[in-house]
């Protein structure tokens, strides 16, 4: 192996059942560095770490660490602790109920008794050293997250770890405690750590990076310093276009609908997930909310449902102030929202067809109105037939339906309440390229026809076909609003990159 | 510089964490309400004698109390303790009358190994069957209840005195201590009596303290129940540690029945019924969370004082009846859960309040981008 080079994996290959992971990926990193590692959703940026970490066993390919001679073979999270590979994730792996020094020497000696003057004393050394604010004796849950997450860092790094990996650490912190960590982050990195910085957030590769392995659809892009590679190219490496063979997509039908009556209007909403933001929303318009995943644009349209909790704000509907905390105060204003996770949040697998398609409007009358079966019947046909979803009967399971008919229910359910107003949160996402397209073209029926749809997908390009104006979001905070010629997937990628040309 | 700095950050005094904080509070509440008792009724709560009387109608719930704590604190529940000590008592009594061993002492002897064997042999399926085919340990446990109570009938129906001499003599065997002892209206000087299974009890006790405080075992097992998920990321096993927790709590379930028969030498198919209930009462009362983590066995220790307390003072004053003493417990009990979830509450919400100051604050300095509205 190279001189500096602690990790080089070559050739990787990982595959589940109907889909290949990893693809020939190569991973270098060299002492005193960090690497981040990009990609969007499904780049295979977490089944890279999990062969490394032994979680899961690689297809083929090789493994070579500093200082083992010859190939490493990890076959346990355990087993990579001990040649040197620490990882702290993103949800903290320590124990609350347990003192900071505990969580530090837990699980780490053979020993069968604890010595606690020995761990407080060993733990406060490395506190100082490292500069962590955090008191040996205290209980971890009294510390704020970012402390846990360096208490994390630190007993990675009492290991005596030549690799860390740090995946998605700053996603729960605040700026100040993500700068506390990179600051502590620079420093194992003069001390010959090297780091792998898994994460989201474009900037903060930039702020605190040295290089970057760009993955995508399991396949690695490139390595690059990151002075080589603008914010720009690396979103476009991402995504997977280039930005010159960009053609103007067609744009059909778009827009006709929009009037000037505003539908929906919110300032400075928040909720226990997202920023303040402003945000309104015309009769019959279509907007999407844009970005990378992440960057806020589901929180954003949650706080609009008062799917989590809204912490501040004011919404006008028509005009008219009102209270929208929860999501049924929601749909009594006629907002309808298909969440983004279907299996999760959008159906109830047992239940039959008909059951899921009623089930928002029941929600509305109130447990006293039941809706008469004969009329619940006639609903479900009439959406059946006018959605075309192929089910055997309205009374089959749900869950025994094919991904986009599931999805095509979800959508009858809020229809059926006639929404003024329509929140479509990856409504595409896991469904044939058919169904896709249908769904499409009814949102833009449906916005003709005068109602006002946000829609929300990760394929820029579908966006792109179906919105009038595009709000971008970066790192949870709107950076731009993108309508009529702006309307471009290179002027879309530029504003989610940021600042530079 | 560091040396200094970091002595002085040792002796800080820490805020309490929930388990100390709970603990404290069962003890706080045991002497209040055991000084409310002598103060009003004067049934004896002045005489030390009072306590050691507690404690000998109770050895056998404290360490049953124990033998959930261990569990609970990991994250489960073992509701076949009562069974164990009913099954344990039935097999003892019938042991110690049917056997033809000629030394007293010995027999005696193989009857506490016979306990302690049934005990173990509870442990060691149950902790099998949770630990590693991942039952939920209220099925397995409550599987074990049946089973054991189902083989204490089929023992014997009826109801086995002890007729063994030997132990009959260990029975009566009590620690006399004159200096606590009081002095009785005919002048004679009465000793204050502890009976065995009393000091066994207290023993228990400390060893499970020692045990959960300063062993590998006892630290893994608050940390699996404080994130199971997190434990084995720590580089826990965490499948031994709970098998390991059971294990114990069936040997101290066996125990509980030998001691159970030292206190009242005789067999019978509803021996300790319900006790079970009892001992998780006492863990909870004793600040044990039934979500796991947090729990230690002083605090439990306590626990099943108040609950003894509570029953002493309703049997001498004028409400002297069953139904009182339970709901008084059950008044008790939820009093503790109360308090559980308000202490628990009152940290989650700080620590909230102190992270949507930081979002704010953050908020302040970064306006939201360019703004959101179609001008």
């Amino acid at each position: 192996m190279e001189d500096g080079i602690v990790l080089a994996m070559r050739g990787i290959c990982k595959s589940f059942p109907g889909v290949k992971a990893l693809n020939n990926v190569d991973f270098t990193l060299r002492k005193g560095e960090i690497h981040a590692l990009m990609g969007e959703n499904g780049a295979g940026k977490s089944t890279l770490i999990k062969v490394l970490t032994g979680v899961y066993e690689k297809d083929a390919g090789s493994i070579e660490i500093e200082g083992c001679p010859g190939e490493a073979h990890i076959h346990s999270p355990q087993q990579a602790q001990n040649i040197g590979i620490s990882t702290v994730y993103q949800e903290i792996t320590l124990c609350p109920n347990l003192t900071v020094a505990e969580n530090m020497f837990i699980g780490r000696t053979s020993d069968r008794l604890v010595h606690w003057k020995d761990y407080e004393k060993r733990a406060t050394e490395i506190l100082d050293n490292l500069g962590i604010p955090a008191r040996a004796k205290q209980e971890l849950s009294r510390c704020s997250l970012a402390v846990q997450q360096m208490v994390a860092i630190a007993r990675a790094v009492d290991m005596n770890c030549k690799v860390l990996i740090l995946d998605e650490p700053t996603s729960s912190l605040d700026d100040k405690e993500v700068a506390m960590l990179f600051q502590l982050m620079r420093d194992l990195r003069g001390r010959g750590v090297g780091i792998v910085f898994v994460t989201h957030f474009l900037e903060q590769v930039y702020e605190v990076s040295d290089r970057i392995t760009v993955l995508r659809n399991g396949e690695l892009v490139g390595e690059y310093t990151v002075k080589d590679l603008p914010q720009v190219e690396l979103v476009a490496k991402m995504i997977g276009k280039s930005l010159d063979d960009l053609a103007e997509l067609e744009q059909f039908q778009k827009g006709k609908g929009a009037q000037d009556e505003v539908v929906y209007e919110a300032e400075e909403l928040s909720s226990s997930e997202c920023r303040p933001f402003d945000f309104k929303i015309r009769r019959g318009e279509v907007n999407g909310f844009t970005g990378l995943l992440g960057s806020g644009r589901s929180e954003s349209v949650r706080a609009i449902f008062g799917a989590d909790q809204v912490t501040g704000g004011k919404v006008k509907i028509n005009g008219k102030t009102v209270r929208v905390s929860n999501p049924h105060e929601a749909m009594k204003n006629g907002i309808g929202y298909l969440p983004e996770d279907r299996k999760r949040d959008g159906i109830i697998a047992d239940l039959s067809v008909r059951e899921n398609i009623i089930l928002a409007l029941q929600t509305i009358r109130g447990m006293n109105h039941p809706i008469p079966r004969a009329k619940a019947e006639a609903f479900a046909d009439e959406y059946i037939k006018a959605l075309d979803i192929k089910t055997a009967s309205q009374d089959t399971p749900i869950k025994s339906l094919s991904g986009g008919n599931q999805q095509k229910v979800i959508l009858a359910r809020w229809l059926l309440t006639h929404p003024q107003y329509l929140i479509l949160d990856e409504p595409t996402r896991g469904i044939d390229v058919g169904t896709k397209l249908e769904i499409q073209k009814l949102v833009l029926r449906l916005a003709e026809e005068g109602m006002s749809v946000t829609f929300i997908s990760s394929e820029i390009e579908e966006m792109l076909r179906t919105c009038s104006r595009l709000i971008v979001m970066r790192d949870r905070n709107i950076v731009g609003e993108l309508t009529g010629d702006e309307l471009t997937q290179a002027q879309v990628m530029k504003t989610i990159a940021g600042g530079e040309e | 510089m560091s040396g200094k700095n970091g002595n002085n950050r040792l002796r800080a005094r820490e805020p309490l964490t929930d388990t100390q904080l709970l603990m404290y509070i069962s003890v706080g509440i045991f002497v209040v309400m055991y000084a409310a008792a002598a103060l009003t009724l004067k049934g004896g709560f002045l005489k030390p004698q009072m306590i050691f009387d507690l404690l000998n109608d109770n050895a056998a719930l404290i360490i049953i109390s124990c033998a959930l704590t261990i569990v609970m604190i990991g994250g489960g529940i073992n509701i076949s303790v009562g069974g164990v000590i009913g099954l344990t008592v039935m097999s003892c009594a019938l042991f110690l009358n049917n056997n033809h061993i000629e030394s007293s002492a010995l027999s005696i002897l193989v009857t506490l190994l016979l306990a302690l064997g049934i005990g173990l042999g509870f442990g060691l399926l149950q902790g099998f069957l949770v630990a590693h085919l991942e039952i939920q340990p209220f099925i397995v446990t409550l599987a074990g209840m049946f089973l054991a109570r189902g083989l204490t009938t089929i023992l014997s129906v009826n109801p086995v005195k002890v007729a063994h001499e030997g132990f009959q003599e260990l029975v009566k065997t009590k620690l006399k201590i004159s200096w606590l002892g009081y002095t009785a209206q005919n002048g004679n000087l009465i000793p204050a009596k502890i009976e065995i299974g009393a000091i066994v009890a207290v023993a228990v006790v400390i060893v499970m303290f020692l045990i959960l405080r300063y062993t590998r075992l006892g630290r893994n097992v608050y940390a699996v129940g404080g994130n199971r998920q997190s434990a084995l990321m720590l580089g826990i096993n965490v499948k031994s540690t709970v098998f390991w927790s059971y294990v114990i709590s069936g040997l101290l379930s066996g125990l509980a029945g030998f001691v159970f028969l030292m206190h009242k030498p005789a067999g019978n198919a509803s021996v300790a019924m319900r006790s079970e209930m009892d001992a998780i009462a006492s863990s909870i009362i004793g600040g044990t969370l039934l979500t796991g983590g947090v729990g230690n066995v002083i605090g439990t220790f306590f626990g099943s004082m108040i609950l003894a307390t509570i029953q002493k003072i309703i049997a001498l004053s004028p409400l002297n009846a069953s139904w009182w003493q339970e709901m008084a417990s059950g008044a008790m009990l939820s009093f503790f859960i109360l308090l559980q979830s308000l202490v628990l509450m009152r940290k989650n919400r700080s620590k909230r309040k102190a992270k949507q100051k930081a979002a704010a604050k953050t908020a302040e300095e970064k306006p939201s981008g360019t703004g959101g509205g179609t001008a």
